[in-house]
């Protein structure tokens, strides 16, 4: 069963004679690739399909050995090695998002002057957070909740009662706090984040999972009470850095070094990882480098880290704007199954 | 002509398509009737009489139908439009329903109570905010804790946090505090300054510099081991002597000369270690060596 060859088709991959599965020259003198889907018959099917594995191969292996060897050559020689081939990594091939933020925006700069964190992360409001949950408090609950009154400065834990969730939105207005925290339990396990900005801040509903309490934690550390130091990464677009500046508003702008204590909000791939950790600053010697450039053995500073505190991972799924209110809010950002479709395309 | 009997006859014993039968009891599914069992006087079809109370969008109309009207069933239902108010309702009702069977107005008005009291019921319900109950495809669930475990590891978290603290230890905001750098910590504990523990190292190191010389040349002079066994006990009593060292520098003089036999041992035992504590132990008093010896061994 073969098609007709059109005239146009001067490099088609695909070309099939009269289902006999043989190559077939055009014009032009081209070699065509045969598709093994083609072929009908399945014993020559998989020969066919067998050879091109094996052709690839070889192919393969004969450019790794031709780069090895230049590179060989070239260190001999004592010339510059060729340069190495970057590996394309998920990070790499991200979709170009035109949302992204730019070291000379305007309108961002506008943005983030006009937001509703201004008050707290200017200094001028210190932040006091309620934390509380959903109606039924589960096992793990309360002690993930502990380790959150523990990580969060200046936080506050209400039991949940009955009370209707704008109800506690207005109640802790009232009550001068700048974060509403609302954690959410599901068949027995905390498994969902719901961060509410006060008085009229945005509302971030997030999933969360592979929460690991600090007493599961292996070598943990315990920690003080001085603020701590955040570190956020990886907040490129616009979106993200809304998020970013959502968790900043959490905490208080001032950090104290002495504590040594760092809150990591990292972004990868649109999931948040949160790690807090106690770090200290050593010097280690470093043994002289094998390519010979120095003979003495230097002094590196590293730091090492001591990690503390529960550590768990974060998913946005929704972003309001004002404070709760599915049916009337405006969403800024929704999540979509369709989103997931791209696995090089990501929000934050 | 109606025969009402003939019918129920039929629906009953044969078959009803309204009819659902349920482990509790029988039950009518036409929307026309009025207590939604399946019964002689609650058959709406075997019924040429009958009224019925039917909700819509929250109003509440009344249906009647007449033998009169039996062979248009175009027009057989009469409807009316009940007030809103549960009392004038039931006068309406009652106005409407006048001579007719008492079994029917009672069931009319059982209706219209329990249909209010479910209006009234909705409508506080709409107003409360309800928890949701939203399906999650256990798919996405797999495809979504496949990509975080791979972003996890695509992440180096340690190794990202540690390149940012040293990014900022460069920027220099952590110059003010004490506890970093530690060549520079140690520099300042040098020029005097004691915090106990630290002056243990310092010693050493100090020890190091400045007695390793003199040690040696001790140690080539002697030959004897004889002072050998006294060596333990000084040094358990290196770290207590430390802050005598200084005032009895004088000291040191006098007793070096006198008391060389024990300070050779002494030298023998700390050039291995930490001279600078021989030392020490030559300005305390011999009976306390003695009663530390004693002790140790």
């Amino acid at each position: 069963m073969g098609f007709k060859r059109k005239k146009g088709d001067g490099d088609g991959e695909e070309m099939e004679s009269d289902g006999r599965g043989k190559p077939s020259f055009n014009g032009g003198g081209q070699r065509h690739v045969i598709l093994p889907s083609m072929i009908k018959n399945k014993d020559k099917r998989s020969k066919v399909y067998a050879k091109q594995k094996h052709e690839k191969k070889l192919e393969k292996q004969k450019k790794i050995r031709e780069r090895d060897a230049a590179e060989k050559r070239a260190l001999e020689l004592g010339e510059e090695p060729p340069q190495k081939q970057i590996p394309k990594t998920i990070e790499n091939t991200r979709e170009s998002d035109e949302t992204v933020c730019r070291p000379d925006d305007e309108e961002l700069f506008a943005d983030i002057d006009a937001d509703e964190f201004n008050p707290v992360l200017r200094r001028e409001v210190t932040p006091k957070i309620l934390i509380t949950t959903c109606r039924f408090n589960s096992t793990r609950g309360p002690a993930f909740i502990s380790e959150l009154l523990s990580v969060i400065p200046n936080s506050h834990y209400q039991k949940r009662g009955t009370y209707d969730l704008k109800k506690i939105v207005e109640y802790a207005t009232k009550k001068d706090f700048t974060s509403l925290i609302v954690v959410h339990t599901n068949r027995r396990e905390p498994d969902a984040l719901l961060i509410i900005g006060l008085p009229n801040g945005p509302t971030a509903h997030f999933k969360l999972s592979n929460l690991v309490l600090r007493k599961d934690i292996k070598n943990h550390g315990n920690p003080t009470s001085h603020e701590p130091e955040l570190v956020l990464n990886n907040f490129t677009t616009r979106l993200g850095n809304r998020v970013g500046r959502f968790f900043q508003s959490l905490f208080p702008p001032d950090p104290n070094f002495r504590g040594r204590r760092v809150v990591t909000f990292h972004n990868q791939r649109d999931f948040i990882f949160f790690r807090h950790h106690r770090y200290i600053f050593d010097t280690k010697e470093i043994k002289p480098s094998d390519k010979g450039k120095d003979g003495v053995a230097q002094e590196r500073v590293k730091p090492r880290l001591q990690e503390c505190g529960p550590r768990f991972t974060l998913k946005l799924v929704t972003l309001q704007h004002g404070t709760f209110d599915t049916k009337g809010g405006e969403f800024e950002w929704v999540h979509k199954p369709e989103m997931d479709t791209s696995r090089r395309r990501f929000f934050l | 002509m109606q025969h009402d009997e003939v019918i129920w006859q039929v629906i009953r014993h044969k078959h009803c398509s309204y009819m659902a039968k349920i482990e509790t009891g029988i039950f009518c599914r036409n929307q026309y009737n009025v207590t939604g069992i399946c019964n002689r006087s609650s058959c709406p079809l075997a019924n040429s009489r009958y009224a019925t109370i039917r909700d819509h969008d929250g109003v509440f109309y009344l249906y009647m139908k007449t033998i009169e009207r039996a062979h248009m069933p175009n027009n057989l239902w009469e409807r009316i439009k009940l007030p809103r108010n549960y009392e004038q309702a039931l006068e309406m009702i009652d106005k409407h329903l006048l001579y007719w069977p008492k079994l029917l107005q009672h069931k009319v008005k059982q209706r219209l109570t329990k249909m209010t009291q479910m209006r009234i019921r909705m409508r506080k319900l709409a107003l409360k905010t309800r928890e949701v109950i939203v399906p999650m495809p256990r798919r996405q669930m797999k495809r979504e804790q496949r990509r975080e475990d791979k972003a996890e590891k695509a992440a180096l978290l340690d190794k990202a946090i540690e390149t940012e603290l040293l990014t900022r230890l460069k920027t220099g905001i952590y110059n003010d505090i004490y506890n970093y750098p530690e060549p520079l910590f140690n520099k300042i504990l040098d020029d005097g300054k004691e915090i106990v523990k630290e002056v243990e190292e310092e010693d050493e190191e100090v020890g190091v510099i400045e007695y390793v010389e003199g040690d040696d040349e001790l140690e080539e002079e002697m030959e004897d081991m004889e002072d050998f066994s006294g060596f333990p006990s000084k040094e358990s009593y290196l770290e207590d002597s430390d802050d005598e060292d200084e005032d009895d520098a004088e000291e040191q003089v006098v007793i070096h000369k006198k008391g060389r036999a024990l300070k050779k041992s002494d030298d023998n035992g700390k050039s291995k270690k930490k001279s600078r504590v021989v030392v020490e132990v030559e300005q305390e008093d011999g009976g306390t060596r003695a009663s530390l010896k004693s002790l140790k061994l």
